[in-house]
């Protein structure tokens, strides 16, 4: 059974259907990820789905060892590349499919595309990290909040009160500077969002505004997996954002 | 997406792979083998798998709770494996090494496909891992490697017997098909990898001397060097 994965086969995928949806908000820190989670999981239980939510590295398999390699910095990017996806295999196995196939919605802050890119702008080619990820679930939606480099720049010292070391990409070498370099790894990742969005179907919502812009988008992609019907967005729309399901013109020349 | 080998090292060191069923006696042979390759003078270095710091705890952890699925179990030995490779193989390797690995991603192909995981997958994340000049497999009859393993009195380990996969509730029973399913899998690769396919039924004299015979071109043109160490 490999039409639920992206093409490799996993040796415990239960029997029954995975009823459930897989939702997939991803998007750089500080484009607004978990607040928008948030809201579509308030909404989405107000309108009686059950939810459960997921983020990348909290299953507490292997998270020590990443910290303690993230400490060390010592890792070549296909152990690193590896000690991740082993971590995201323990969560996909554990969580997600048993959520999926109780019927529950499972909201991912992140899924396998940041994994991807990560690994991939340290190193790892697009093919192997493609493979490497072939046992992910596919989801049933996958949103991409695009945000400006300088808005996630404010959000972030908004946030942490300075630029974080790793989303910054420092691990990376590109400068000395903690800004030049955050600047340049947002433009290095994105560059790799840009083909996974064609490649995995990604629609990307213009996340420079406010979260309940964002979150009125969110709806409208949201409440078609669910049958139009059952679930109405409670603001009536205004026509279609211009934003959604559209890949920004960078994606195009990648 | 095909299983394909993997491309060759290109490196000036020689890679030597021992693989086969546990109790096939590669083990004894690989150090049997060192030490004559030392004794002529060539710089050898030794390697067993599962011997980085990295991961074994978790590992260990994991097994002993049963968090592991195969999925997981195969990521996690790629992980090890991989820093492994990177510190321990290719350093060597790249210096002009005769690198002599008791096991390799050999191992792990067989185990994990023996687990039910998608064999060009597992391939897939093991590609950085480079082809062997020259790999020996210690082929030999799941019932001689049982004999040897309760004759020893070693314990037999729950993985390792595949009880993690509920083939029998029964341990010896459990073993024996589970590496059934090892040695159907290395057979299978034999062909495929063009293994060196050791008779391990025999003596321990006449397969180290057939190791030695076969090695012996290789070696002609590989060059001497100061006598070195091993992996501790």
């Amino acid at each position: 059974m490999t039409d639920r994965t992206y093409g490799t086969r996993l040796p415990r995928m239960p029997e029954e259907t995975l009823v459930g949806k897989l939702i997939v908000v991803e998007g750089a820190d500080g484009s607004g990820r978990t607040t928008e989670v948030n809201l579509l999981r308030e909404w989405l239980e107000v309108e009686g789905h059950a939810v459960v939510d997921t983020g990348l590295r909290r299953s507490d398999l292997v998270s020590d060892e990443i910290d303690r390699a993230k400490q060390g910095h010592t890792l070549a990017p296909t152990t690193m590349a590896l000690l991740y996806a082993a971590d995201f295999a323990d969560q996909l196995e554990n969580k997600i499919i048993p959520a999926l196939a109780a019927g529950s919605t499972v909201l991912a802050d992140r899924y396998i595309y940041t994994l991807m890119a990560r690994a991939i702008v340290r190193g790892a080619s697009r093919e192997y990290a493609r493979h490497l990820y072939g046992f992910a679930v596919r989801p049933d939606l996958i949103v991409f909040l695009d945000a400006r480099p300088e808005i996630l720049l404010h959000r972030s010292i908004g946030k942490y009160g300075s630029l974080d070391y790793w989303e910054s990409g420092m691990d990376l070498c590109l400068s000395r500077d903690l800004f030049e370099s955050f600047f340049l790894y947002q433009e290095l990742l994105s560059k790799e969002f840009a083909w996974m969005a064609t490649d995995y179907g990604f629609h990307y919502v213009d996340a420079n505004r406010m979260p309940e812009q964002v979150h009125a988008d969110f709806q409208r992609l949201v409440a078609p997996l669910y049958g139009a019907r059952s679930v109405a967005p409670r603001r009536p729309s205004r026509g279609r954002p211009r934003s959604v399901s559209r890949v920004p013109r960078r994606a195009a020349s990648a | 997406m095909p299983e394909t080998p993997s491309p060759n090292h290109g490196f000036p060191g020689r890679l030597l792979v021992f693989e086969g069923l546990d109790g096939s006696g590669k083990s004894t042979q690989a150090a049997l083998l060192g030490k004559w390759l030392q004794s002529k003078g060539y710089r050898v270095f030794f390697t067993e798998w599962n011997s980085s710091e990295l991961v074994s705890s978790t590992i260990r952890r994991g097994k002993k709770k049963g968090l592991l699925t195969p999925t997981t179990f195969s990521l996690l030995h790629a992980v090890d494996f991989a820093d492994r490779f990177e510190r321990k193989i290719l350093p060597p390797l790249r210096a002009g090494y005769l690198v002599v690995c008791d096991r390799y991603a050999y191992t792990a192909f067989v185990r994990d496909a023996a687990r039910g995981c998608d064999p060009a997958w597992v391939r897939t994340i093991y590609s950085f891992a480079p082809r062997p000049d020259r790999v020996f497999y210690f082929r030999v009859p799941v019932a001689v490697t049982l004999r040897r393993k309760l004759a020893s009195r070693l314990k037999m380990n729950y993985y390792e017997a595949g009880m993690d996969l509920g083939l029998s509730d029964d341990l010896v029973e459990s073993y024996t098909r589970f590496q059934g399913r090892l040695k159907h899998e290395y057979d299978r690769l034999s062909k495929f990898d063009d293994f060196r396919i050791i008779d391990a039924t025999r003596s321990v004299e006449a397969i180290q001397a057939q190791l030695r015979a076969d090695l012996k071109p290789m070696l002609t043109k590989f060059p001497t060097g100061v006598r070195l160490t091993h992996d501790g």
